[in-house]
């Protein structure tokens, strides 16, 4: 791979996916987007990578800010806006590898969940309107970093692998939330598969359409690329079989039953009664 | 307010979730869903002896507002702090889909969402936030066909990635009392440290995220009393309105550009962010 993509593996995967097509300039450091090949056909890559020089002191270690936030739904909202007249969307690729949102003072003050919902907001768009998204789970995956890149995905395809991890909230922060001790944290987190940090256990609520394991998932191999191409080209193929532009596919798995049973009842209940 | 104006006046903060969603809509018009007599509660609160509420801190209301059909979707910020977990989340985001589903078949249904949540349920971690996904899909669906109006009155507020669902709102309105950010303050105390945010500090808090604050940013849509008839009035004023020119969450453009002349190398303050978003949006 290029070294000069060698800093995270977010940026590495996203560097091998597009290969020669380089990073579009009208994006800051922290926000890579490329125009490359999926299955032979133009699709928009998007990741967010760490930038030690960011201009906005609390982002400096890979976390979505404000200035991040907004440049993603640019990004979506690109493509869309070019697509609008055809009947063959683009698709789009989450690469994801995201430690947090950007906890800070300057971030709160200007309004960085409104720079998140403008990315949430554009990816859910893009879907709705027919564009295929994917989002691919490379790396960290944490709370409303994930919120904002790649959570709404047609489809969410992860490495099983140990650096991988999917959660609301980290766990020192989470313990100090709920009153409880990092330790006690951990032994519910070891027996309540939603409270659980790894991608096994997260796999285990039916959120994923697929993991995968490459042999090596800091820098890929040959192999190991084409792995993942394929496994997106499935995917690519799988959304365009699908008549549904909702999350419903996320809803299958036993640990999500809850989840099952209401939607029915208030499907029951909804209509007015006869009076 | 004088003193008689404020005897007179019908808090709407002092109400729970339930009579929030009652005074919202038509008077007689309420029909609750998967009331607290279906005892559909939280799976994995139980697990953890956490007690469970049989609404799960979610009122879904059905009803008419302003003579039309409507669904409020109210979170009991007494429960747990509002935190949304698996059957709550599902709640709201069914009936979101619900409502959309309506309007694609000509049943012109709106939905009101009450904010009062601290976000994610941590007890119930990767559910909440896999339903906080789904209801941002719903929001962003369903404001296609209708407005899609929040409302955070307080004073639990509205974090997390709740935060997110009130920011995709086609119309937000808030009190004196509410705020609006998506890390809670304990959370960024804890993570960036007490000199970036102390989240003991009251008066700060609120003069960063505070209601007043976010309407003078143009972050909120309107800024009202505690006073649940002006609540509804405003309510129904942005349902007449009908969907807006753009949403908030699309203007990417616009925020860009004010964010390009925030000065990064010194600390925010309430002054300079009103002054920002007043010049730019």
């Amino acid at each position: 791979m290029k070294p000069e993509h060698g800093e995270s593996r977010g940026a590495r995967w996203f560097a091998a996916l597009t290969g020669s097509a380089p990073p579009l300039t009208s994006y800051p450091a922290s926000v890579r987007v490329a125009d490359a090949a999926l299955a032979g056909e133009p699709a928009r890559y998007i990741a967010v990578v760490l930038d030690p020089d960011n201009r906005f002191p609390r982002v400096r270690n890979g976390e979505i800010g404000l200035v991040e936030g907004w440049e993603l739904a640019r990004a979506v909202q690109e493509v869309v806006v070019a697509d609008r007249d055809r009947a063959d969307k683009r698709p789009i690729v989450a690469v994801i590898d995201v430690t947090s949102q950007a906890y800070g003072r300057c971030e709160e003050g200007y309004g960085i969940h409104q720079a998140l919902a403008g990315a949430a907001g554009a990816y859910a768009g893009a879907r709705l309107a027919g564009h295929p998204v994917i989002g691919l789970i490379v790396g960290k995956a944490m709370s409303g970093a994930f919120l904002a890149h790649g959570y709404q995905a047609n489809r969410l395809i992860a490495f099983s692998d140990a650096k991988v991890m999917v959660h609301a909230m980290g766990k020192e922060s989470a313990a100090r939330v709920t009153l409880r001790s990092v330790a006690d944290l951990e032994a519910f987190a070891a027996t309540v598969p939603p409270m659980a940090y790894d991608i096994g256990n997260y796999a285990s609520l039916g959120l994923l359409w697929r993991s995968l394991a490459p042999v090596n998932p800091e820098t890929p191999t040959d192999a190991d690329l084409r792995l993942i191409e394929s496994a997106l080209t499935e995917a690519l193929v799988d959304i365009r079989a699908d008549s549904r532009r909702d999350l419903g596919g996320r809803l299958g798995a036993e640990h999500r039953k809850a989840s099952r049973q209401v939607r029915a009842l208030l499907r029951e209940q909804w209509p007015q009664p006869l009076s | 307010m004088n003193t008689q104006a404020l005897l007179e006046r019908a808090s709407f903060i002092e109400l729970d979730a339930r009579h929030r969603a009652r005074a919202l809509l038509d008077a007689g018009s309420m029909r609750e869903l998967i009331d607290p007599f279906a005892r559909l509660t939280s799976p994995w609160l139980v697990q953890q002896g956490v007690v469970t509420q049989s609404d799960d801190g979610v009122v879904v209301a059905k009803g008419k507002i302003d003579g039309q059909a409507a669904v409020v979707l109210a979170i009991e910020g007494a429960f747990q702090g509002g935190s949304l977990g698996e059957v709550g989340g599902a709640k709201i985001a069914g009936a979101l889909e619900l409502a959309a589903e309506d309007n694609r078949r000509g049943v012109p249904t709106r939905a009101l969402i009450l904010f009062e949540t601290g976000g994610v349920r941590l007890q119930e971690a990767n559910l909440g936030l896999a339903a906080i996904a789904e209801i941002h899909s719903a929001i962003v669906d369903l404001r296609r066909y209708q407005p899609v109006i929040g409302i955070i009155a307080g004073t639990v507020g509205c974090f997390g990635g709740m935060s997110i669902a009130a920011a995709l709102c086609s119309t937000l309105i808030v009190t004196q009392d509410a705020r609006l950010g998506l890390n809670g303050p304990a959370v960024i105390e804890q993570e960036a440290g007490i000199s970036e945010y102390d989240s003991r500090d009251r008066p700060f808090i609120w003069s960063l995220t505070g209601g007043e604050q976010r309407f003078a940013s143009k972050l909120v849509d309107a800024y009202v009393e505690d006073d649940a008839e002006i609540i509804r009035a405003t309510a129904i004023d942005f349902l007449r309105r009908g969907l807006p020119a753009i949403n908030r969450s699309e203007r990417c453009a616009e925020f860009l550009a004010c964010l390009a002349a925030v000065d990064a190398g010194v600390q925010a303050t309430p002054g300079a962010i009103r002054a920002v978003y007043q010049k730019g949006l």
